[in-house]
């Protein structure tokens, strides 16, 4: 029994030195189809994906204070060029891998109607957001609140998560009977996974461009590179698209 | 100075939450410290593992199920909505309850400390004096317990304007509400606002510094009590 | 036999121990429980004071039923005793005066500065009203507690071995005061030790406990002089007797004292001729010969007829019982001696002490 055992932790270690591994970090909203993608990725490439989900600022902190990434895919474009930059990304690696849906969505079913009417009845008490200053889909959902001419008058009903995870969780418990959300947080296989909600029109708001850049501490690593360029294929594509991206 | 109106209005809530459940936690600290000190009832395990709770769980925990319990389905809110309450999640209300929960251990277990080593025989004593039991507490048990008291005091409502986790969980960043000086220091830093960021953050760190150096200066066995 | 103030049923479980005693106490005098550790003495006060609830009891004192067998319980702050623990029990956080004054204040409803001054007077501690317990000697303290006990006017005093936790020095310095206190006290006191000597200089009555029973009880000359109790076997083992000033002998500064079976001879005290005395004799002090004889350096001799021989734990020893005129004595002597002497019940012998302490 011991003997197999060494065997065993052996032929782990050889097959370890076969596939080498890559450290990703992803922004929240993307932590589930990150999931998925990583799997394939693995199955593809051989190499293994270690994902670290956090929220595109302390993501940022962390990478400027030497954090081990060696790929970044933020919620927003303005990171990533700030990274470049400023030098702790690879020139020239940018790109944007999903571009983000902003929904208006409740818990409860038939709440939200299909044009989002329910923001102007206001029989609801409270709604949840991003925070607006470090969130772009908080910032989004600010900017269609004003462009219906609501911003003041639901001030004071809005409660702030730190991050679109947070307004998600405010909004799944009941918390806050509205929220402005991720479409990709409510959406699996082209259809809304509960609740009820309205899928704001893009023209209403900044485009939501999340883009991905390779880290300078991923520069040459093979596992690094080979995922930038998974994440631009079909595979990676479809996974993206079934959660309520655009591309 | 690099400290906004908002800073300085997450300073005055900071302060005024930390009173508020320092206050509230020495009223119920003190009958639960002292059944933990003196009963010999099975329950007692469980009790004070409830109360260490908080120690060892990441706040995080404490305040998802905070909101959950707390959420128009949660019990918590069924009864807080059937009072006429209102619901707790994203009120000052709400940050004081979880903060009792998250900085109980940081009053109960100093307390409890003192009157274990205060011993039964003061109050035997002072019952043979006749004194009746409340007269022997206040006369007796908390002149002996003040630095217990003394050091249950500040590290609750140090660790009050230290919580972040559970606040950042139930609260909703709202103004005056419930945005706290950790809240604020997090928003800062997540806005790349590093430089009002480095201030509150200084403060916090100089603050912590002052009470522990108070508390070990005025009180110096008041780490043992507190271990 | 005095009117009963003290009725004592106890029953009593603890793990691994059981209390059962019955016992009813003289209105006045000092009564000592005595016995080892673990024979239950501590937990009998305990029960007495109310600090503990004995599962069936009846106490009733002076007539008053502190707990009876139908679950009636006057808890300890509603019972008027005092009661002094054995270790220093000052509240640390009040200076003397205050710790004096928290039992009167509550059992009166006033705290007297004069009284207290008077009590603390009384206790040789009127200088160390302003002081902290911390700053006091282990002697000093218990002074204040005693005081602080009688301050509270109790009609009962129940002490716990409090001299248990002095050395010899500060119990000597002491003892004269809880002397004074047996005078003077009109109230019962129930006072435990494990200290024959105490139990000696004390004692009115003696309550012999062994195992959560009482084993023997009754006045104190006679529990000590039954050769049947364990207390025979101590090393402090001795009678108390009670005797008479007859006369001074100032040219050999000497006391003469009578008692029904002789005279004994003790370092001269300023006492009234014809004043009652009580004096102790050891009996590892007493030794036997069979005829009287001047030749001895020793003068306290008198004639005594053997009562009885018993084996004493130490086997080289056996303990004589001789009466001289209906007085009891105890003589410690090896078994050798015995046999070579001859002697045995009945025999006509004189009795030679070494030893004599005057108790009062």
């Amino acid at each position: 029994m011991k003997k197999l055992g060494i065997l065993l932790v052996l032929a782990g270690l050889v097959a370890q030195a076969h596939a080498d591994e890559v450290k990703v970090a992803v922004a929240a909203n993307f932590a589930a189809p990150m999931q998925k993608i990583a799997q394939a990725f693995e199955t593809a490439s051989g190499h293994k994906a270690v994902v670290s989900v956090g929220s595109t600022g302390s993501i940022y902190a962390q990478i400027r204070n030497g954090a081990p990434f060696e790929v970044f895919l933020a919620a927003d474009d303005e990171t990533p060029a700030k990274l470049e930059s400023e030098g702790a990304g690879v020139k020239g690696s940018r790109f944007t891998y999903a571009v983000g849906k902003l929904a208006l969505w409740s818990a409860t079913p038939g709440l939200v109607d299909a044009k989002g009417e329910v923001l102007r009845q206001g029989n609801f008490r409270k709604l949840a957001i991003a925070n607006p200053k470090t969130a772009p889909y908080g910032a989004a959902g600010v900017e269609v609140m004003r462009k219906l001419g609501l911003a003041d008058a639901l001030a004071p009903r809005i409660v702030q998560g730190e991050s679109i995870a947070q307004a998600w969780q405010f909004v799944s418990t009941g918390n806050a009977e509205l929220g402005f959300v991720a479409l990709s947080q409510i959406w699996q296989d082209g259809a809304l996974k509960g609740g009820s909600a309205w899928i704001v029109p893009e023209s209403d708001y900044t485009p939501i461009r999340q883009d991905a850049i390779l880290l300078a501490k991923g520069e040459g690593k093979p596992a690094a590179q080979a995922l930038m360029g998974f994440l631009k294929g079909d595979a990676a594509r479809a996974v993206i698209q079934s959660y309520g991206y655009a591309h | 100075m690099a400290l906004e109106a908002q800073d300085w209005a997450a300073v005055w809530l900071t302060l005024k939450l930390a009173a508020t459940v320092t206050v509230l936690l020495l009223c119920v600290g003190t009958p639960l410290a002292w059944w933990l000190a003196r009963t010999r009832s099975r329950l007692r395990g469980v009790v004070s593992a409830l109360v260490a709770m908080p120690l060892v769980l990441p706040p995080t925990v404490l305040g998802f199920y905070l909101l959950v319990l707390m959420g128009p389905n949660g019990p918590v809110g069924g009864l807080t909505q059937a009072l006429g309450l209102g619901l707790l999640p994203f009120t000052f209300q709400g940050l004081v309850l979880g903060s009792l929960i998250y900085s109980m251990p940081f009053v109960v277990q100093p307390i409890q400390n003192a009157i274990e080593a205060i011993g039964a025989r003061p109050l035997e004593v002072a019952a043979t004096l006749r004194a009746r039991p409340w007269d022997s507490f206040w006369t007796v048990v908390v002149p002996l317990a003040r630095p217990g008291f003394l050091t249950a005091a500040v590290l609750g409502f140090a660790h009050t304007v230290g919580e972040f986790g559970v606040v950042l969980m139930i609260g909703g960043n709202i103004p005056g509400q419930t945005r706290v000086v950790s809240v604020q220091i997090f928003d800062r830093v997540e806005a790349f606002e590093y430089a009002h960021a480095h201030w509150l953050a200084g403060s916090m760190v100089a603050f912590s510094f002052l009470v522990l150096l108070i508390l070990y200066t005025v009180n110096p066995d008041a780490r043992r009590r507190a271990a | 036999m005095s009117p009963t103030a003290l009725e004592l049923r106890v029953r009593h479980r603890l793990p691994g121990f059981e209390l059962d005693v019955d016992l009813t106490l003289p209105a006045r005098g000092v009564s000592v429980l005595f016995g080892h550790s673990g024979s239950g003495k501590t937990t009998l006060l305990r029960c007495v004071a109310g600090l503990e609830r004995a599962a069936s009891a009846r106490i009733a004192v002076h007539g008053e039923v502190w707990q009876d067998e139908h679950g009636g319980f006057v808890p300890a702050w509603q019972r008027p005793l005092g009661y002094v623990f054995q270790e220093a029990s000052l509240f640390a956080h009040l200076d003397v005066r205050r710790n004096l004054a928290y039992g009167m204040r509550r059992a009166l409803g006033r705290a007297d500065a004069g009284e207290i001054e008077a009590m603390a007077e009384r206790f040789g501690i009127a200088a160390l009203l302003a002081r902290r317990p911390d700053k006091l000697s282990g002697g000093e303290r218990q002074r204040v507690a005693i005081a602080r006990a009688l301050l509270t006017r109790p009609r009962l005093l129940l002490m716990d071995e409090p001299l248990s936790a002095l050395d010899a020095a500060r119990k000597q310095e002491i003892l004269p005061y809880l002397e004074r206190l047996h005078d003077a006290l009109e109230i019962p006191v129930l006072y435990v030790t494990h200290q024959i000597e105490e139990a000696a200089r004390l004692a009115d009555h003696l309550v012999l406990m062994e195992q959560g029973r009482v084993r023997a009880v009754g006045p104190l000359e006679e529990a000590l002089a039954r050769v049947d109790l364990p207390l025979a076997q101590d090393h402090e083992a001795g009678v108390v007797l009670r005797a008479r000033v007859e006369a001074h002998e100032p040219d050999w500064h000497l006391t003469r004292l009578g008692f029904a079976g002789g005279t004994l001879h003790v370092s001269q005290r300023a006492l009234e001729a014809g004043a009652p005395v009580r004096v102790r004799v050891l009996a590892r002090d007493v030794s036997v010969m069979l005829e009287d004889s001047a030749a001895s350096s020793i003068q306290n001799r008198f004639a005594c007829t053997v009562a009885g021989i018993s084996a004493a734990t130490d086997p080289a020893h056996a303990l004589v019982s001789l009466e001289a005129s209906g007085t009891r004595l105890f003589a410690r002597v090896t078994r050798r001696a015995v046999t070579q002497l001859g002697l045995a019940p009945g025999m006509a012998v004189w009795a030679q002490v070494k030893a004599v302490a005057l108790l009062d």
